[in-house]
């Protein structure tokens, strides 16, 4: 296959991982975090883990979209679906998500509520258009990769003057999450166990290197931007590991071939013609953070399913014995969690870090939880290929 | 004056006529679906003698040791056409690969039809004659059915469940529960086409690809392989839940883990680039015209030799061993190098959103 076959060469991750091997300095920690699920599920599908020396923690961070959204989000959506008997449509990871009273949106389907999976957008859209007589609610989910979709759609929608659509915005800001991790004061204690950043891929895609900035010269981490293929990964952990050798903290790009400083402009443009900045959002796991999410513009009211309809959001605790927010802040691995692999697995989770397979405890559980056992087989220094 | 002909029916209209529900009432329309449709495709004489069962000769095997093989599948599949194939020809390759993975040779099919009200009977036709090509193809004769009908909005237009009975070889013994440690494993060939085919035409997934489906009865390819080794340990045909809940169900059974190599197993270039855009894992996707088969290491060579002869096995592989493991974890080196698990799968496989 073209353009990814490139990316994923046995012959150069062995070097790559050899160099690594020959660049950690023996007994240090290098604790660092991929912010995006789509670095989760690469690191798990090829199982990179067991190329990287054990110097090495990778830490999965909680930039999977359906693993930060709270209950109270999903419980909203089923409310919708079930009360207003609305067509509810949404994006396929979100429909196993636990909501409240072991509901989800699946289980809401099954008793009868009409919720769609759609691979984009504008698909949402189509059905409005195909049921002029269904209120249709595009349950819209994501980071800065799915956001700029959805404000093309919203746009559309009012060139087309469809009255049966909207959106239930759930759409979230990665730099405000990372701030959410780092602490809110530089040097907090919380986020001490964090040496580096993976950082996102599409995400930068948009909004570019720049927004980054804060987490080198406030919090004094480095911060590389990377693709999703292997091979990106393995040289993005070796760029950090020479940062972190050196001391150095600095915003480097490893994913050239697709981010530039300053990102997509058009559709940083669309985004800010279309939505603006919620005051605060909660996050699952991380809580309320200020400014880290969207809501539609008063130009947009009418496209708004949360003014359209009379669904408020209420926030619900997270189950007591779920570790998600820990996990999802870096401070737990999965396999710490008390219910990780007993009540909580991807075939009945509790947690939402369990339901996606970008979820840091489903990708563990799905791909790494032989490891337990696994001596890690990464070459020494020295040794030959 | 126009002379009245005795018991004269109008032929069903073929090209515009739909389902209704006397089609499934008992009464003259029923006997006259059933003799226009479906017994002048599948004509046979147990089918011809037209009781409600069918009277068949035993077959010479039994005597001689071979043990009866029955299996039965209910087929859903929407939409009812796909690139390769049609819920017609699937029902039957469905079934006698269920029978043959048995080490059996299969014998005879049943056929249930739940017809949904309003179904074009063009479309009916289609599928009843694709289905008499692949038992006529396969050598299996459909010798007794069933016909229901159901209101329009209670079906999916239609739904088939085919039975098969076969017989064993006399002195082959298959199941899922005799993989052994040290065990080979091999693929009769690619993995996924069948799903990815009918991802590609499924409503909302417009996705231009000319894959086709993989559906093919497996009988002739089973009876090669027992030929050059008789002493398979395993047979299975990895369909819902693809390879790796095929695997995962035998280690599970077998109480053995497995370590598979992912650069081995055999997956069109097509199936990986619809499996990537779409975020799925070709591991996972559904076949219908591929084996499995698991057999002592030491004739591994000479399985794999006679599965490469025969025309379904061309691109047969081996691709990993069975290993002693209380945890019965399928494991897998990655084409990259690297390690990881091949667990169940959960729930439905969901497209991942970014």
């Amino acid at each position: 296959m073209k353009y990814v076959d490139e990316f994923r060469n046995a012959d150069l991750a062995r070097g790559l991982a050899r160099a690594i091997t020959q660049a950690v300095a023996p007994g240090h920690r290098y604790n660092l975090m991929e912010f995006c699920g789509g670095h989760t599920h690469a690191i798990a599908r090829h199982g990179l883990r067991a190329l990287l020396p054990p110097e090495i923690e990778l830490i999965h961070g909680p930039g999977c979209p359906v693993c930060v959204l709270p209950i109270g989000r999903i419980d909203q959506a089923i409310a919708l679906a079930r009360d207003h008997g609305v067509l509810l449509c949404t994006y396929a990871d979100l429909m196993r998500v636990p909501a409240s009273n072991a509901s989800s949106l699946m289980k809401a389907r099954s008793q009868g509520a009409d919720v769609r999976m759609v691979y984009s957008a504008i698909d949402a859209l189509k059905l409005a258009q195909q049921h002029p007589d269904r209120e249709v609610v595009f349950l819209a989910i994501g980071f800065e990769t799915t956001t700029p979709p959805t404000a093309s759609v919203l746009r559309q929608a009012r060139a087309l003057g469809l009255r049966n659509f909207s959106v239930l915005c759930n759409h979230v800001l990665t730099p405000p999450a990372m701030r959410g991790i780092l602490g809110p004061a530089p040097g907090n204690e919380t986020s001490a166990h964090l040496h580096g950043f993976i950082g996102p891929a599409h995400v930068s895609t948009v909004i570019g290197s720049e927004p980054y900035r804060f987490c080198a010269d406030d919090y004094h981490r480095p911060v590389v931007i990377t693709g999703f293929e292997p091979l990106d990964v393995m040289q993005a952990v070796l760029m950090l590991v020479r940062q972190l050798n050196e001391g150095r903290a600095e915003i480097e790009n490893q994913f050239t071939r697709s981010v530039t400083p300053l990102g997509n402009q058009k559709a940083q443009a669309l985004m800010a013609e279309v939505f603006e900045l919620r005051d605060s959002f909660e996050w699952r796991g991380l809580g309320s953070l200020p400014h880290s999410a969207l809501k539609l513009r008063p130009e947009y009211a009418s496209f708004d399913a949360e003014q359209r309809f009379a669904a408020p959001y209420r926030a619900v605790a997270d189950a007591k014995a779920c570790e998600c927010g820990a996990i999802l802040r870096g401070e737990k691995r999965p396999q710490d969690c008390r219910v990780f692999g007993t009540v909580c697995t991807p075939d009945n989770p509790i947690g939402s870090c369990m339901v996606s397979s970008e979820g840091a405890c489903a990708a563990h559980y799905t791909y790494g939880r032989f490891m337990t056992d696994m001596p890690t087989i990464a070459e020494k220094p020295g040794a030959t290929a | 004056m126009s002379p009245v002909k005795p018991g004269y029916t109008r032929p069903l209209d073929l090209r515009h006529g739909r389902i209704d529900m006397s089609h499934g009432s008992g009464g003259r329309s029923m006997v006259q679906l059933i003799e226009q449709i479906f017994l002048s495709a599948f004509d046979n004489p147990a089918l011809a003698a037209r009781d409600d069962h069918a009277v068949l000769t035993t077959p010479p095997e039994l005597a001689l040791g071979g043990q009866l093989v029955m299996a039965t599948d209910s087929h859903v599949v929407s939409p009812l056409f796909f690139p390769g194939g049609d819920i017609g020809c699937l029902s039957v390759h469905g079934t006698v690969n269920d029978v043959a993975m048995a080490g059996a040779r299969p014998l005879w099919l049943s056929a249930g039809f739940i017809l949904e009200e309003g179904f074009p009977l063009a479309d009916l036709q289609r599928i009843v004659t694709s289905m008499a090509r692949a038992a006529a193809d396969a050598g299996v004769p459909i010798v007794t059915g069933d016909t229901k009908v159901v209101q329009a909005g209670k079906g999916d237009g239609v739904f088939i469940n085919t039975t098969g009975v076969g017989v064993t070889r006399p002195g082959v013994h298959l199941s899922g529960s005799l993989a052994r440690p040290g065990d080979a494993i091999l693929v009769s060939g690619t993995m996924g086409d069948h799903g990815v085919a009918v991802m590609s035409v499924r409503e909302g997934l417009s996705f231009g690809t000319t894959l086709l489906s993989d559906t093919q009865s497996l009988h002739t390819l089973v009876a090669a392989m027992l030929d050059a080794v008789p002493g398979i340990h395993v047979l299975r045909d990895p369909t819902r839940g693809g390879l790796g809940a095929t695997l995962n169900e035998i280690a599970s059974q077998s109480g053995v883990g497995m370590r598979l190599s992912e650069s081995a197993i055999p997956v069109r270039g097509e199936v990986r680039a619809a499996c990537e855009l779409l975020g799925l894992d070709p591991l996972y996707v559904a076949n219908e015209g591929k084996l499995l088969a698991i057999c002592p290491a030491d004739q591994a060579d000479a399985l794999l030799a006679a599965m490469r002869a025969h025309p379904q096995g061309r691109d047969a592989a081996r691709i990993g061993s069975v290993v002693d493991d209380p945890n019965r974890f399928v494991q897998m080196t990655t084409a990259l190098g690297g390690q990881r698990m091949v667990d169940w799968l959960s729930g439905e496989q969901l497209p991942r959103i970014c």
